[in-house]
């Protein structure tokens, strides 16, 4: 069953993409631009200047109120209580046997003010999560704010440039948020990224959302689409949601212990205390011909593991990826090999980031 | 390079074409099929000596988030394989009738030249 275009749904900034030559592809219910020009050279652009990502398909949630730190406390994976005013942080949403509903960042807007940036496929039901278990406590109200905003990720090494140029403005830097004034209306700006390079991410109203897009192609920002986002993340080693994290994965097999403070007795803590998992997420690179793909098996000579992601690098002009394979064989040099439909193709586990930046 | 499709090919409706000279044919893909795909990265060729069927596929082709099978037009033996696809598989994009050749086979059956679109009818298949 396909889904009729009809259902789909559309940003503020498609008669943009539809303008800049996109092809349009159906991504968790949103029709989206997976490319303009070409994956490859998007994806050159970011890493070498500047592009621009339509986004606006990730849904926010407001966390506020006097209890809203102690709520979000509970709930993220993070310690929320170091998240100053007008910083960014990283977490994982967990259920209470350790399995990842959704990877976030949440931007402390004010005292009792939070945001939280979902994945598009998983808004409602994080918002859902969040709302159930906010119910009944006082002093906290969780809003789905996801209809108040579009967002554009402004990634490369001349992003914060040409943005600064834009907005006439400084900007946050990096892990900060802040309200910038721009001609017209004012977005939040956050100096954080899904590329692996300098730059921002602008949560606008999607009604100035046309006019962020037309001033950041007037200051020289490449429209980049989705396809380049997942390559540049890759390289990156950067998590996809539905690809490297799951329900069935906890943080601490993905790697992500880093952003789980047990100690702040979040949902899921308990699961995860003294967890030592046989396998671990590890990137990696081929060493010959072939592209790995997300499912291939792999093979290590301590047993058995699963390619999560893979793509061919558009840097390195070889096929990488990322792997749950056995504890023992995650150093970065150890030989494994891929099954590609049938293909043994052989690779090795190699350290983050997959690019040389 | 903009939307072709020569005259003097023969056409699958798998959005391959052949190109007949005497007893040996030359595959590729047509110019919706790489449009369709987008950029090309890998192209894994079978290997000369190898026998192809008509209908089956006999190679893949991937762009950076795909993966497509590519249909044998016609059957026979492999005698030559494009090489320089190895390093430049992004020619199947630019000049896929020419440069962006995949194989040449030995036609093991040449009647079954009749059951290919010409390109009228491929067109046809397209809209």
């Amino acid at each position: 069953m396909s889904v009729t275009a009809e259902t789909l749904r559309r940003t503020p900034l498609h008669d943009r993409h539809v303008a800049a030559g996109a092809r349009l592809v159906p991504f968790a219910g949103w029709e989206m631009p997976v490319q303009y020009e070409g994956v490859r050279q998007e994806h050159l652009a970011v890493r070498e200047g500047a592009g621009m990502f339509d986004v606006s398909h990730m849904g926010e949630v407001e966390t506020r109120g006097p209890g809203a730190e102690a709520f979000l406390q509970r709930l993220l994976s993070n310690d929320v209580s170091k998240l100053a005013d007008g910083g960014a942080q990283y977490s994982l949403l967990c259920r209470e046997d350790g399995g990842v509903l959704d990877d976030l960042f949440t931007y402390r807007l004010g005292d009792d003010r939070y945001l939280t940036v979902t994945n598009a496929a998983n808004h409602d039901r994080d918002h859902a999560w969040l709302a159930e278990h906010a119910a009944g406590v006082d002093g906290v109200v969780v809003e789905d704010a996801a209809d108040r905003f579009a967002m554009l990720a402004v990634q490369g090494p001349a992003a914060r440039a040409a943005v600064e140029r834009v907005a006439g403005a400084e900007l946050p830097a990096r892990m900060r948020t802040a309200t910038v004034a721009f001609d017209g209306f004012d977005a939040l700006v956050c100096g954080t990224g899904y590329t692996g390079e300098d730059g921002v991410e602008i949560l606008v109203a999607p009604g100035h959302a046309g006019a962020l897009w037309d001033s950041l192609l007037a200051a020289g920002v490449a429209p980049a689409g989705l396809g380049a986002r997942d390559t540049l993340r890759l390289e990156a080693c950067f998590h996809l949601y539905g690809n490297d994290l799951s329900l069935e994965r906890n943080p601490i097999e993905a790697g992500l212990g880093w952003a789980c403070k047990l100690d702040t007795g979040f949902v899921g803590a308990d699961a995860l205390r003294g967890l030592e998992p046989a396998q671990t997420l590890v990137p990696f690179a081929f060493t010959g011909p072939g592209i790995p793909r997300q499912g291939n098996p792999v093979a290590t000579a301590h047993g058995p593991g699963e390619v999560t992601s893979g793509s061919m690098s558009p840097c390195l002009a070889v096929g990488i990826g990322m792997a749950y394979v056995p504890v023992a064989a995650a150093s970065p040099g150890t030989p494994i090999e891929v099954d590609v439909r049938g293909k043994v193709r052989a690779a090795e586990v190699r350290s983050k980031p997959l690019y040389e930046s | 390079m903009a939307e072709t499709y020569p005259e003097d090919l023969k056409y699958h409706p798998e959005h391959d074409w052949a190109r007949i000279e005497g007893d040996v044919a030359t595959f590729g893909v047509t110019w919706y099929a790489q449009d369709a795909l987008g950029e090309v990265v890998f192209y894994d060729p079978p290997a000369v000596g190898s026998t192809v069927a008509k209908d089956a596929a006999y190679a893949e082709v991937e762009s950076v988030k795909a993966v497509s099978d590519v249909f044998a037009p016609l059957s026979g033996e492999i005698v030559e394989v494009n090489e320089a696809l190895a390093d430049a598989p992004e020619r199947i994009n630019d000049d896929p009738y020419g440069d962006g050749w995949l194989v040449k086979v030995r036609l093991s059956d040449p009647a079954e030249l009749d059951a290919l679109l010409d390109v009228a009818a491929y067109r046809d298949l397209l809209t």
